[in-house]
């Protein structure tokens, strides 16, 4: 099954600068591991050292924050979009 | 409050809108607006709340205009090169409106300052451009029950999101810490294009006017995603966390706290906001 992630600016240097790229998964552990293998570096860029979801980034499926549905064991269906989503600061400098 | 002709004549434009009129142009003439950094989303949100007639516009930076600013910090001009930004910015506010109050604050923000300074405003806008202001305010506006228009943006992405404290989510319900040092790249390193610094200062300009209208729906409990490069607007949802360390029934954070000690990258760079 196929889903399209959007990768924010921040993560795009391990996604060869792609915005949005395919992953196979039925849920959210299996898309984290199988960006993981496409792009090496991101699982710890989302996760902490506990394999827990880093509390300054998000990921939606569609709108919804998967912390609000059932974090890493949230399913995934055909046509889902999965957005990772960070907190960024820049405004005034 | 009576409009003077010149009133009725310089805010025509918006008085003719069904939803604002003479009564909704003298809630802006009475509100009272804090804008957070004079930088690149402060610049446009405070020239759109200035021409619309916010009658008391604050405005916090620590900063002086640097060259390098003035590419998309639309308040500066040249000949301010140097100058402190509150100062660029009250000059530049008042020659486009005679009608309004600037007041500057020249400092930077700490745990210590922030709680007396917003209790005079009715909304907040912050525009800073560091973790440990943004942080600061989300949890002095939970702490004061201030609205907060949060706006920030990071090389082609930006995000908007309005914080009505104990009715929508908070910045903490959204991410609750900030990122450790050294994680994310500062803004320097990052760069910025000055028209995506415009396009989400506008938008906290317009959440701003639309809570003094009491016209419309926020942006409460949603954050707007915005992409330059593809010119996409996309909304996610953003409910309140019954966990949140700031906004919940049982809060780990009772006490503002200045992450400024822990945050390398800033020491780094010019001690500055």
């Amino acid at each position: 099954m196929s889903i399209k992630v959007r990768i924010p600016t921040p993560l795009q240097k391990l996604t060869k600068d792609k915005a949005d790229v395919l992953a196979e998964a039925r849920d959210i552990r299996e898309l984290i591991e199988n960006l993981e293998k496409n792009f090496p570096g991101i699982k710890s860029r989302l996760c902490d050292e506990k394999g827990g979801l880093r509390r300054f980034i998000n990921i939606y499926v569609n709108e919804e924050d998967i912390r609000f549905l059932n974090l890493d064991k949230t399913l995934l269906k055909d046509g889902d979009e999965v957005s990772i989503i960070p907190a960024i600061a820049g405004g005034a400098k | 409050m009576n409009l003077r002709d010149d009133q009725i004549e310089r805010y025509s434009r918006q008085i003719i809108l069904p939803n604002v009129g003479g009564k909704g142009q003298e809630k802006l003439l009475k509100a009272k607006v804090l804008i957070i950094g004079a930088g690149g989303l402060g610049s446009p949100c405070a020239l759109y709340l200035a021409s619309a007639g916010i009658g008391r516009i604050g405005i916090v930076d620590s900063d002086a205009v640097e060259l390098n600013n003035l590419q998309r910090q639309i308040l500066h001009a040249t000949k301010d090169v140097g100058r402190p930004k509150v100062e660029s910015a009250k000059e530049r506010l008042c020659a486009i409106n005679t009608d309004i109050e600037i007041i500057p604050y020249k400092l930077r923000l700490t745990s210590e300052n922030i709680l007396d300074i917003i209790k005079e405003y009715n909304i907040i806008v912050d525009g800073s451009d560091n973790f440990p202001t943004r942080y600061l305010v989300n949890d002095a506006c939970v702490f004061s029950k201030k609205p907060l228009s949060h706006g920030g943006i990071f090389r082609f992405d930006g995000q908007a999101i309005t914080i009505i404290p104990g009715v929508s989510a908070c910045y903490r319900c959204l991410f609750p810490e900030p990122p450790p040092p050294g994680l994310v790249p500062s803004c320097q390193e990052a760069g910025i294009l000055g028209a995506v610094a415009g396009v989400i200062g506008t938008i906290q300009a317009n959440e701003v006017l639309k809570y003094i209208l009491g016209v419309g729906n926020l942006l409460a409990g949603k954050l707007l995603v915005f992409n330059a490069l593809d010119s996409s607007f996309r909304q996610v949802k953003v409910p309140r966390d019954s966990k949140c360390p700031i906004c919940s029934e049982n809060p780990t954070i009772t006490k503002l706290i200045d992450y400024e000690e822990f945050c390398q990258l800033r020491r780094k760079e010019s001690n500055e906001a």
